[in-house]
């Protein structure tokens, strides 16, 4: 069994940078669908709410101060989403 | 009481009395091995069910026209077949038993990670099966969808679908938690000396499947929410009258889907190698052959969702990479089914009942492979999509892989879990005449989907009469062998003669420790130096 005793303290500061930054795309995210950017309109949520849960798995739940493994680990679950992703749009974008 | 409880001076697991008595020392209990029971109980009931109504539906099949129920009873009856079947007992199936009772015996652990979620996941699974089996009693009528729920139907049915699609999401979560908890398990409590390379197949094909179970049951999850709030609300995912798309739902719960019939058949793959080389009494030919070929099922199998789709009008962009994809994963399946048989060349085999369930697994499982890639095939696959041939290919691979592994299974560790044996004869007999009624009941399947026989109706023309009562007849016979099957399993564990700790001579973790096992499995944990099959 392995066992690490490190913790990392995150300042008070970060964590309302974090929140405030995760309003702020969520604000956007709603006022993007009011202009009229077509078939954009779904990849601006995406890359706002990827960029989003991003933050969140990086600072709110400690994966920037974990082990490198982790990292790689959360880091291939992505990647197999977005090969599912990119296949679904084999048949949409092609239809 | 056995010897060697005497021996040890410890109560195994069935005798010890906790805080609690009777029937809450086991649904309040965290020992892995009673939730494994609990969870084997639980199935063998619903099994028995499920299998009734297959067996009224073959009859209803028999003779054309109405013989024993209407069309809207045959629906629902098929519906809560699948459901069951599907939901509640071969997706949670093995994970839930065996690898529960098993998997930390065989890695040398005490308990799984977080025995109190293990409990947790039970009784979720018991909560989900109450929902989803509640809609058959009220309402407006048992759902009439398939276990497939597919837009727009499902949505516009008038039955009862919410219960059911609740039932499943609630599921779900069971199966994530047991997922986690395995992860977990085998990250972190492995016996000192047991390298990744030096656990056993049946470890490692739990290991594969949790990741399954953890990263594709949220999928399914959001899908049957999603059926939900299109049925409440009409929000307009699916319902073209709404804007949405119904190829939409088939994607994401093929998404799914797909990956689960992998959570289905790779812990039975884990349960084949280590039957074969424990009666084959030598070392499982290909060990990290096996070990990469389960990972690579469980990491190609998340990309071939669409070949369930070949007819719903994808793009051909998408059909034909889907086709290729389909076929790159049976390379994989096919490493293993050689490995078997390579494991089984020039050994000194001891035909014994799990054995032989092993056997016939082979036989069954590459007939199902092999029609598998028949369905792969776009061209075949738009004559044959929604005919008795994909209800003969599945129920060959699931019934006939996950099915036997389970049987196989309850066979090879039974004296380990009641340390009783059962009579060896029966077992034997069983099996027989359910092999017999197996391929009777399936092999015309095959034939009746290729000339053309739709599946899901209760009534068909004249000309596909001949082979239903055959396969009909053989249903009967597969019932009565389950029959004897089941009864002399249950009867054994109050009555069988009393088993040794060791009775089929495994190398693995498990058969060093008494049988049944004690409360925490073992005195001192194991240290490991050797590779998990060592006969040499
Ligand atoms: C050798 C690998 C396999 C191949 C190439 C394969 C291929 C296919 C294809 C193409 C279909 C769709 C047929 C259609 O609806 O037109 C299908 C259906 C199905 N397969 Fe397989 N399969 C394989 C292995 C498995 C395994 C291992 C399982 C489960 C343990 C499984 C379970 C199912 C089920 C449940 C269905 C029917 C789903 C439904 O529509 O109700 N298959 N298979
Ligand atoms: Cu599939």
């Amino acid at each position: 069994m392995e066992k690490e005793q490190h913790t990392h303290i995150v300042k008070y500061k970060t964590y309302v940078f974090v929140l405030i930054a995760l309003l702020l795309m969520t604000f956007t995210s709603v006022a993007i669908t009011s202009l009229n950017l077509g078939p954009y309109t779904v990849s601006a949520a995406l890359v706002l709410a990827g960029i989003k849960s991003l933050l969140v798995l990086l600072i709110f739940m400690h994966l920037k101060f974990d082990k490198k493994f982790y990292a790689i680990m959360v880091a291939s679950v992505f990647l197999l989403l977005g090969c599912v992703i990119f296949i679904t749009f084999l048949d949409y974008l092609y239809r | 009481m056995t010897d060697t409880v005497i021996q040890n001076h410890e109560p195994n697991y069935l005798e010890y009395q906790g805080r609690y008595k009777g029937i809450f020392s086991w649904i309040f209990s965290t020992d892995h091995k009673r939730i494994g029971l609990l969870y084997l109980y639980s199935m063998l009931v619903l099994f028995s069910v499920a299998a009734i109504l297959g067996l009224l539906m073959k009859i209803e099949l028999i003779a054309p026209g109405k013989t024993i129920m209407d069309a809207q009873t045959y629906n629902s009856f098929f519906t809560l077949h699948g459901i069951t079947m599907i939901f509640l007992i071969v997706v949670p199936g093995l994970p839930a038993v065996f690898g529960n009772f098993f998997l930390p015996l065989m890695i040398g652990a005490k308990d799984v990670a977080f025995p109190k979620l293990n409990l947790l996941s039970w009784w979720i699974y018991i909560l989900g099966a109450t929902i989803a089996l509640s809609a058959q009693f009220f309402g407006d009528g048992p759902p009439d969808t398939g276990w497939t729920f597919y837009a727009p139907y499902s949505f516009r049915t008038g039955t009862n679908m919410l219960p059911a699609v609740t039932g499943a999401f609630i599921l779900g979560f069971s199966s994530i938690a047991t997922g986690l908890n395995f992860i977990v398990t085998i990250h972190r409590m492995r016996a000192p000396g047991m390298t990744w390379m030096k656990m056993p197949l049946f470890p490692w094909a739990i290991y594969g499947t949790s990741w399954i179970q953890v990263l594709a049951t949220p999928i399914v999850g959001i899908t049957l929410l999603m059926i939900v709030l299109e049925r409440t609300l009409q929000i307009g995912f699916f319902d073209p009258a709404l804007g949405g798309d119904p190829i939409l739902y088939q994607h994401l719960f093929w998404i799914y889907s797909h990956p689960a019939v992998y959570i289905m058949i790779l812990p039975a793959m884990g349960v084949i190698s280590e039957i074969i080389p424990t009666f084959a009494r030598k070392t499982i030919f290909g060990y990290k052959a096996i070990v990469v070929s389960t990972l690579a099922i469980a990491f190609v199998g998340y990309f071939v969702w669409g070949h369930h789709m070949f007819t719903s009008g994808m793009s051909g962009t998408a059909l034909y990479t889907f086709s290729i994809l389909t076929f790159l994963v049976a390379i994989p399946s096919a490493i293993k089914i050689f490995n078997w048989v390579a494991t089984l060349h020039k050994a000194s085999i001891d035909i014994q009942t799990p054995f032989l369930w092993a056997l016939c697994f082979l036989f069954v499982f590459m007939i199902g492979g092999l029609s598998g890639m028949v369905l792969g095939a776009l061209s075949a696959n738009v004559h044959l999509h929604d005919t008795a041939f994909v209800v003969a290919h599945f129920h060959f691979i699931v019934f006939g892989g996950t099915g036997y592994a389970f049987f196989g299974a309850l066979h090879y560790w039974y004296p380990k879990m009641f340390g009783r044996m059962y009579d060896k004869g029966w077992a034997n007999i069983g099996l027989a005449v359910f092999f017999t009624g197996f391929n009777t009941l399936y092999l015309p399947m095959f034939y009746l989907g290729m000339i053309g026989m739709p599946r899901r109706y209760y009534d068909y023309v004249e000309e596909f009469h001949g082979p239903n009562i055959v396969s009909s007849f053989g249903a009967m016979l597969m019932i009565s062998g389950l029959v004897i099957i089941i009864t002399n399993l249950v009867r054994s564990a109050r009555k069988g003669e009393i088993a040794e700790a060791d009775p089929w001579k495994g190398k693995t973790l498990e058969w060093t420790i008494a049988s049944p096992p004690p409360l925490e499995n073992f005195a001192e944990i194991p240290v490991v130096t050797k590779q998990p099959y060592d006969y040499e």
